[in-house]
């Protein structure tokens, strides 16, 4: 019975598990084969006359100004991601830190507001922040200043630090540390988890952006990633090798570092403030 | 920390009521500092656009206009809501939002769920199917558009169709999926459930680890069989994450967006329009930035009135409870 049980639970999941891997296994099969090949029904599973050509072409198409290179996609994704994750890091920390832990005038006011904000999603000031950033178009830093403090990173870090023990704080004040030494040598370091998960959405988001630059950027060598390939699908004429050779090249960063770190990866996303 | 290696007793003697208000003086100050960049960048990018948005919406708006914006009052939201011949798009999309809704969130829990529990058992290699479950979340949801688009492709080579075909022997298909009125948004529902539901099992997964393992203890030693277990420890312990997983899957579905953009642009015959589909394509195609502004008014007060009957449903179960 229990034999039974397992065997059923292992056959269960190994087909759940080919759904889930089938679209990825299409991507990476596709992009190494001829493009006429890749809608092929059954047989765009099989990697049939692979070779690297599509990545070539690919490289090629993208080296000119007129259609942006793939490198500026590329750096482009790189620079808003890390500044969006590392100043988030920064900000929505201490902001939290300071709602959490401190006394000052106005906390409550600052609090109550931080939480209503993080009911306001991002899509619902989209159109009037368009209007109002019109001018700044096709810059980078469009790209990523409005979304370096975030209402919702401050949530989570102050979900943690209210549940932090007192004690290590109140030693360090005793020895003489002030507020910034206190938060940056005695709290950060405590406060790894939220940090991971705070680190891992936005980075994921982030990467993943899509709405903001869809508004934003219209020049080919200002766009991030997602843009870019959203672009190239949709204009003939259709190379889906490439195409996918393209969607292999932006996911294999984040597929890397997942992979290496997947445990960590999920362990840090279930624990701290996620769960309700 | 080597350094300040003062003991309390070496601390210069203060007063109580002394130390207290330089604490606070400092503090106060200290705080004010932390707080201040992330709270300029809410002020900044969140509360005025905000803001802005209903100013907006009572005028007519242009980008690039040689005119000023000019007051039109509640027009807008006239037009959008009453006129006969606009309002058929909005509840269009409006009605597309609540059946992706309404469909993905019990779908995308359930699957979720069953997912955690067939995980959650001490058997080898859960750590691997765990991954499988959640590549899909790392997918940037413009890629997977683009790939799934090409196995919704019509035609019998088209990816779907083609495994549809193999394993019915022939009787099933060929589909044009994102073609057709009725397969388009069952189709980006699909689609969607397969990309977010590793999220939810994570969350769901650490629910369940969370739960005392002598509460299966007790209720196995009161003869309760899987199901009863199920019923009497596994839910009421997962309860609060279960609220946390619907309420935020919600929202999310309301947000519906870069599926549609890339996929089916609204389209056939707006079957896949949504709320936020219409608010980016007026302000950006139809450049009316004032009637776009108040599409994404009516957005926000769907939200929050979600999120304020879900709150509301939460209160009350956890008063009779």
């Amino acid at each position: 019975m229990r034999q039974l049980r397992t065997t059923l639970t292992y056959l269960a999941l190994t087909l759940l598990a080919l759904v889930f891997v089938a679209p990825v296994a299409y991507l990476v099969v596709g992009s190494l084969k001829p493009s006429g090949d890749v809608i092929d029904g059954l047989a765009g599973f099989v990697p049939k006359d692979a070779s690297l050509a599509n990545y070539t072409g690919m490289l090629d198409r993208f080296s000119s100004p007129a259609t942006g290179y793939f490198s500026d996609f590329y750096l482009t994704s790189l620079l808003v991601t890390t500044v969006v994750v590392l100043g988030g890091l920064l900000v929505n920390s201490m902001a939290a830190y300071a709602l959490a832990r401190l006394r000052w005038r106005g906390r409550d006011a600052a609090l109550l507001t931080v939480v209503a904000l993080t009911i306001l999603p991002f899509e619902a000031i989209a159109v009037p922040l368009f209007y109002l950033l019109n001018d700044h178009r096709n810059t980078y830093y469009i790209q990523f200043l409005p979304f370096v403090a975030s209402a919702f990173s401050i949530y989570l870090f102050y979900s943690f630090f209210v549940g932090l023990p007192r004690e290590l704080e109140e030693a360090a004040r005793i020895d003489g540390a002030g507020t910034w030494r206190t938060f940056f040598r005695i709290v950060v370091p405590m406060s790894k988890p939220v940090f991971a998960t705070v680190t891992i959405l936005t980075f994921l988001t982030t990467w993943g952006s899509f709405l903001w630059p869809v508004m934003m950027v219209d020049q080919p060598q200002r766009r991030p990633l997602p843009l870019a390939i959203a672009v190239f699908q949709g204009q003939p004429p259709y190379d889906w090798g490439q195409i996918f050779a393209f969607g292999v090249l932006m996911v294999l960063p984040v597929l890397v570092v997942f992979l290496a770190f997947q445990r960590w990866f999920v362990q840090s996303l279930a624990s701290s403030g996620l769960k309700g | 920390m080597t350094t300040t290696t003062q003991t309390p007793q070496q601390a210069p003697p203060l007063t109580p009521l002394r130390r207290r208000r330089g604490r606070l003086r400092r503090d106060d100050r200290a705080a004010w500092a932390m707080f201040l960049p992330a709270a300029a960048g809410l002020l900044m990018f969140v509360v005025v656009p905000f803001v802005m948005a209903g100013w907006l919406s009572l005028h007519n708006v242009r980008l690039d206009a040689p005119t000023p914006p000019n007051w039109m009052g509640l027009e807008q939201y006239r037009r959008i809501l009453l006129d006969p011949d606009f309002r058929g798009e909005f509840y269009r999309g409006l009605l597309n939002n609540v059946i992706f809704a309404v469909v993905v969130v019990p779908l995308q829990t359930a699957l979720a769920l069953t997912l955690a529990l067939l995980l959650n058992r001490p058997l080898r290699g859960m750590p691997v199917f765990r991954t499988f479950f959640f590549m899909p979340v790392v997918f940037p949801m413009a890629l997977v558009a683009v790939v799934w688009k090409v196995i919704y492709a019509r035609g019998e080579l088209g990816m779907l169709n083609a495994v549809l075909d193999t394993i019915s022997f022939g009787h099933l298909g060929p589909y044009d999926w994102l073609g057709d009125t009725a397969t388009a948004l069952p189709a980006i529902i699909i689609m969607s459930v397969w990309q977010g539901v590793g999220l939810q099992m994570v969350i769901l997964l650490a629910g369940l680890q969370g739960i005392p393992k002598d509460l299966y203890e007790a209720a196995s030693l009161d003869r309760a069989g899987r199901w009863l277990q199920f019923r009497h420890v596994t839910l009421p312990g997962l309860r609060n994450t279960l609220i946390f997983v619907v309420m935020v899957t919600t929202i999310l579905s309301f947000r519906l967006f870069d599926q549609i953009y890339i996929m089916t642009q609204g389209g056939p015959q707006q079957a896949t329009t949504t709320v936020m589909y219409q608010a980016v394509t007026t302000a950006f195609d139809a450049n009316n930035v004032g009637r776009a502004s108040a599409i994404t008014v009516l957005f926000f007060l769907i939200v929050l009135t979600i999120t304020l009957v879900q709150r509301r449903l939460l209160r009350e179960d956890r008063e009779i409870s």
